[in-house]
């Protein structure tokens, strides 16, 4: 493989899958505040 | 747990991760496999990354925010949504519902093929010719465009099993059927997945075709048909706009966190697109290095890749076998949580509008949408009914109908407002202004770009070589049967008590906004704040 193209390939699974961990850990941060409607 | 005290008649997840589940489930599909691949290989290679992205967060998740904003406040099918916003825009919901309609029809065709290649791959029944194989020996095409009743056994007997695992799904209900049928498969989908492009990428000519794939060619990002293609690629792939998300979203507790929800789910979309990319590139790049052709030679898309391009290569592999099925289950897996999805549109749909249960409805609308799947597919002719289908519910209909609803919830009702604060309320990730902008600006600009060049290029060029009749009938015909579906379904009157329903959710909202407004006055901020951002 190129360079570029292992940095491309580099770019793109950091930005999405590091955006899905990321997006995963703030929602584990920030859980549901129970309403009364059930629970 | 009961929730028969306050919604009587609405279903409710359980949890948050058993929504992100489902949502998940129904966004990655058959699209994310054989699409976005050739897309992205097709559009810039490695340089497409950028406007995927710039797509995926000024349009994709943006608009998945729309949709649950719009379900999750009136707790609602898509027709009984757009009617609490306007009364007027009700037919936006019809269209959406009969868009999910039609495509699950043709959809539930392809995962019933996914099921067969299955069992050939043992096989490798297609022999050294997998084309003639698909459309001669199994598919038994006729090659002519019409309606045929000639009825393809190897075909019907799958889509029967397709429809009674779906309806068998959904009759169990939101939580028991639907989240638990993704809690199942989308772990096992993944974990099959990742499996194949491990083996994948130890193929000779894996690293060509990586290589190939993510090679940026810079060029491509002045050329505004690759930013088209990557908003439509985003757009496609995530199920917005067409009741999808709303419906999910309107089966959520009161207090769920829907854009913390939502980044998840449009993140692991795209995670597993990008994880879809580098396992059909490494699979074309040894198919391509045993054929000694360069890549562009063996690259395509949709069900020739699928069905023609990885039979071949398959053939062509040590353990073959294995890797085939391996493939084709996850073609089924990602295939059937997107499906149940689309079928629970119309169930939710009608269940509301005629005042019955979600149980009936499913009966009713699901075997009704059975019986037309069992009867269009799987004859002589049904490939090229799917295929103009396919084209003019995507390119026309859907990006249709998300402009128009866009149009008149954003600009006309100018109910953006009120949706970002429903988001905020309940959600820990905020949204502003910019999310407003990207909803009423950008995402219309781009949608109604695509839908002109879409529009000019059927009325200039047709579709494929399709006869004009055969395009006018199932093509355009098709989306005027949609939007005359819509009228009439729309001049049928609501059960006053779904409507009381509606009026009651709405009310236990404000009820629920103004208590914890009172707490919030009357408790003095926390010393430490983390952990309950709402109080």
């Amino acid at each position: 493989m190129s360079a570029i193209s292992i940095v491309m390939m580099l770019v793109a699974l950091c930005a999405v899958w590091g955006g899905l961990v990321g997006a995963i850990l703030h929602l584990r941060r920030h859980p549901d505040t129970t309403s009364g409607e059930a629970d | 747990m009961s929730t028969a005290a306050t919604a009587p008649e609405r279903q409710v997840f359980v949890s948050r991760f058993a929504f992100i589940m489902a949502a998940v489930g129904s966004a990655v599909g058959l699209g994310n496999i054989w699409r976005f691949p050739y897309v992205a290989y097709e559009s810039g290679g490695g340089a497409f990354i950028i406007p995927y992205l710039v797509a995926l967060l000024t349009a994709g998740i943006p608009l998945l925010f729309f949709d649950y904003a719009m379900g999750h406040r009136a707790r609602s099918s898509a027709p009984l949504a757009f009617r609490t916003v306007n009364k007027a825009a009700e037919p936006i919901g019809w269209f959406q519902t009969g868009i999910a309609v039609i495509i699950a029809i043709y959809y539930a065709a392809i995962v019933a093929w996914a099921i067969s290649y299955t069992g050939f791959s043992l096989t490798q029944s297609w022999g050294d010719d997998a084309e003639t194989f698909l459309m001669s020996t199994y598919l038994q095409q006729s090659g002519e465009a019409g309606l045929s009743g000639d009825f393809v056994p190897g075909v019907l007997i799958p889509l029967i099993v397709v429809w009674i695992v779906c309806l068998g799904v959904l009759l169990l209900g939101v939580q028991n059927g639907i989240a638990r049928f993704s809690q199942i498969f989308i772990p096992v989908l993944v974990v099959i997945f990742v499996a194949l492009v491990v083996r994948a990428l130890f193929l000779p000519g894996a690293i060509d075709g990586l290589n190939a794939f993510f090679t940026p060619h810079w060029g491509a990002l002045t050329d505004p048909t690759v930013w088209v293609a990557a908003y439509g690629q985003i757009f496609f792939s995530l199920s917005v706009a067409f009741g999808i998300m709303l419906t999910y979203a309107s089966y959520l507790k009161k207090r769920t966190n829907l854009t913390g929800s939502g980044l998840v789910v449009g993140l692991s979309n795209s995670s597993f697109e990008i994880l879809a990319g580098i396992g059909v590139f490494a699979a074309l790049g040894f198919m391509a290095n045993a054929a000694n052709v360069g890549i562009d030679e063996v690259v395509g898309g949709g069900i020739g890749l699928a069905f023609i391009a990885f039979p071949t290569l398959i053939s062509e592999m040590p353990g073959g076998a294995i890797f085939g099925v391996l493939f084709f289950l996850s073609l089924i897996f990602a295939g059937l949580t997107s499906l149940v999805s689309l079928i629970q549109v119309p169930i939710s749909a009608i269940a509301d509008k005629l005042g019955i249960s979600e149980r009936l409805s499913t009966i009713i609308v699901g075997g009704l949408m059975a019986i037309v799947s069992l009867l269009t597919m799987p004859t002589a002719t049904g490939l090229s009914v799917l295929d103009v289908v396919d084209a003019f519910a995507n390119n026309v209909g859907i990006v249709g109908i998300a402009l128009i609803a866009i149009i008149v919830i954003g600009w006309i009702s100018m109910r953006l407002p009120v949706l970002r604060d429903h988001l905020n309320k309940v959600s820990s990730f905020k949204v502003g202004r910019i999310w407003i902008i990207f909803i009423a600006i950008v995402t219309p600009a781009v949608l109604g770009f695509m839908l002109f060049q879409q529009i000019i290029t059927f009325i200039n060029e047709g579709y494929g070589d399709f006869p004009t009749w055969f395009v006018g009938t199932f093509g355009w015909g098709t989306m005027a049967l949609l939007a005359i579906f819509a009228v009439v379904f729309t001049l049928i009157p609501w059960p006053q008590k779904i409507l009381d329903r509606v009026a009651k959710a709405r009310a236990d909202f404000d009820a629920d906004d103004q208590r914890r407004t009172a707490e919030a006055a009357a408790t003095p901020p926390p010393a430490d704040p983390k952990g309950g951002t709402d109080r």
